[in-house]
């Protein structure tokens, strides 16, 4: 019978978890770090923005993240998306603090972060984040 | 780049519903196991997480019942899923269950319970939630480790 209980409650806090990973999963937030460089990506910046892809391996979401930004900036000429293994950054990955994969930052184009989203990011975020406002 | 090169590499794709099959065998199995405190039941646990994460996913018990029963009834198409996340976290369900193993055959009840807890957490996230470990894990574990 404690068992039981002890179960439902594991189950319980377990499923809050998984909604709230749900939810907050790809959504665009602001950050504050260190500028990023060329060199330390080992690629150029795109004239306006940067779409960085941290990515490990053997990441299922991290494959549909790639189709997925590499479908947005594909009619883009001052967007650029660059997909880099985490594993073989990890100095990059420590001093902007990335924990899992994908993760992807908006940079601008002097390397500063302007937004980053935890997860397969979803499309209306990006579009929205990487759309001009001065139009 | 790394990550091209590594996916030219071609690695093994797999149906990437039978790691969520899997889960959710694997966490009937371990609340089971909870329940009835059943050593016999952690160790078939054992025996899958042992072939799927040092062999292949697929060639463990709960992997041939997808393949075998699951599969042929679902037919469709799919995008295929890299095998080595899920093999990854066979593995990390193999320290738990080696050690939920040791539990039950020492009677230490605790070195039971807490990694058994553990794995079906590891699980429900898994089956409920599509939860990807390695993502979460992976990348923390070659921080703490590697230079």
């Amino acid at each position: 019978m404690r068992n039981l209980l002890t179960l439902v409650i594991v189950l319980l806090l377990s499923s809050a978890y998984g909604i709230w990973f749900r939810k907050t999963r790809g959504t665009m937030k602001a950050h504050s770090n260190p500028a990023v460089t060329e060199e330390e990506i080992g690629d150029s910046f795109g004239s306006r923005l940067t779409l960085l892809q941290f990515s490990s391996a053997f990441c299922t979401p991290c494959r549909a993240t790639r189709a997925l930004l590499g479908d947005i900036t594909k009619g883009l000429s001052d967007v650029k998306h660059v997909d880099i293994d985490a594993e073989s950054h990890l100095e990059l990955v420590r001093k902007l603090d990335i924990r899992s994969t994908p993760t992807t930052l908006i940079l601008d184009s002097r390397g500063v972060e302007v937004g980053r989203a935890v997860g397969a990011p979803k499309r209306e975020q990006v579009v929205d984040a990487i759309t001009p406002m001065d139009i | 780049m790394t990550t091209k090169e590594k996916s030219a590499q071609l690695p093994e794709l797999i149906d990437p519903r039978g790691p969520r099959v899997t889960a959710s065998i694997t966490l009937i199995v371990l609340i089971s196991a909870f329940l009835t405190h059943s050593t016999i039941l952690v160790v078939v646990q054992l025996i899958q997480f042992t072939i799927g994460g040092f062999v292949s996913p697929k060639k463990a018990p709960y992997g041939l019942i997808y393949r075998k029963l699951v599969q042929p009834r679902l037919g469709g198409s799919f995008i295929g899923e890299d095998i080595r996340g899920p093999q990854f976290a066979q593995k990390v369900g193999f320290l738990f269950a080696a050690l939920a193993t040791i539990g039950a055959f020492t009677k230490v009840d605790l070195l039971f319970t807490i990694p058994v807890v553990f794995a079906i957490i590891a699980a429900f996230l898994n089956a409920v939630f599509d939860y990807c470990l390695g993502c979460q894990i992976y990348l923390l574990l070659q921080r703490a480790t590697k230079r």
